[in-house]
């Protein structure tokens, strides 16, 4: 099974890529553009062996163990 | 008894070799380069995590070096009380680990900087202490994630605790302005709660030599040996 992980800076954090992402797009014209923040997406196989509590509790270690630091980020599996 | 010290080098370092000629030159004392793979650090009293971009930055800077063989032992070693120095990506590598609080993100301006930079002192510990309060130190920076961030329960605890060691400045001390990567509380440098442990943006190894812009980076050894 393909899991898909996005992680994102927290939301009292400024994220700088996405100001000038912003800036960027703002000037071809999308004025309506706004508040854009950009994150990372990491994907993974998993056997479909594992159960779904097996698969998310391997997720969530190796997001705690490697993928994301929790001081600065937070993540969402997205299936 | 000589003073020993031995510095980390992972793949993508790049300012070991500084951090080697840094201590050979200070500390006229035996000097270790250690490859990250090895499972075992040599008996000495102080270890440097060295600059550069260990595994390429991937991921976040210093996340893969964290989880590198030799850590468990560079984790021992501060354990024993032993000093530990960790430079830029050293400094990164350090918080990643857990050893220090915080963590570096992107400087505010997206812009890698690489220029000289003011610091002073902050609070006392072993690896500023001949350094006077009013002093201002005039040490390269070369780093693209040196905005240091907490969160604000975490940085009281390390104003009242005293554990800032060093905060960015002006050449002639003032803090206004002095902010170059947008840093909370202007932070440059931090220690661990047994002030055994220092990570620091700027690079103390490239402030010590005549064709060094300055020699301040030298006060840090001379402190640690004092």
């Amino acid at each position: 099974m393909r899991i898909k992980i996005l992680i994102r800076l927290k939301s009292q954090i400024l994220e700088p890529q996405g100001k000038v992402i912003e800036q960027s797009l703002k000037s071809l014209g999308f004025e309506e553009f706004s508040n854009i923040r950009q994150g990372k997406l990491i994907e993974i196989d998993l056997p479909d062996s594992l159960n779904e509590k097996e698969r998310s509790e391997k997720i969530d270690v190796a997001c705690k163990r490697l993928l994301v630091n929790e001081i600065i980020e937070e993540y969402e599996v997205l299936g | 008894m000589s003073f020993k010290s031995a510095v980390i080098t992972f793949p993508g370092s790049n300012c070991d070799r500084d951090a080697l000629t840094y201590l050979k030159d200070l500390t006229h004392g035996e000097v270790f380069n250690i490859w990250h793979e090895e499972s075992s650090l040599p008996n000495v009293d102080l270890v440097i995590l060295p600059g550069g971009f260990s595994f390429g930055d991937y991921l976040r800077s210093g996340a893969m070096a964290s989880k590198s063989n030799i850590i468990h032992d560079v984790i021992d070693h501060a354990n024993n009380g032993r000093y530990l120095l960790g430079i830029c990506n050293g400094f990164q590598i350090l918080t990643e680990i857990g050893l220090l609080k915080g963590a570096l993100i992107q400087n505010k301006s997206i812009k890698f900087l690489g220029k000289d930079c003011y610091i002073k002192k902050k609070f006392d510990n072993k690896f500023n202490c001949n350094i006077k309060d009013t002093e201002v130190l005039q040490i390269p920076v070369a780093h693209n994630e040196g905005n240091f961030y907490c969160d604000q329960e975490t940085l009281s605890y390390l104003q009242n605790e005293e554990l800032i060691a060093f905060e960015y400045c002006r050449g002639e001390g003032s803090i206004d302005d002095g902010n170059i990567n947008g840093s909370l509380d202007n932070i440059a440098g931090i220690t661990n709660k047994n002030r055994n442990i220092l990570g620091m943006m700027p690079h103390p190894e490239r402030a010590y030599q005549d064709f060094h812009v300055s020699k301040d980076g030298k006060k840090i050894i001379e402190s640690i040996l004092s």
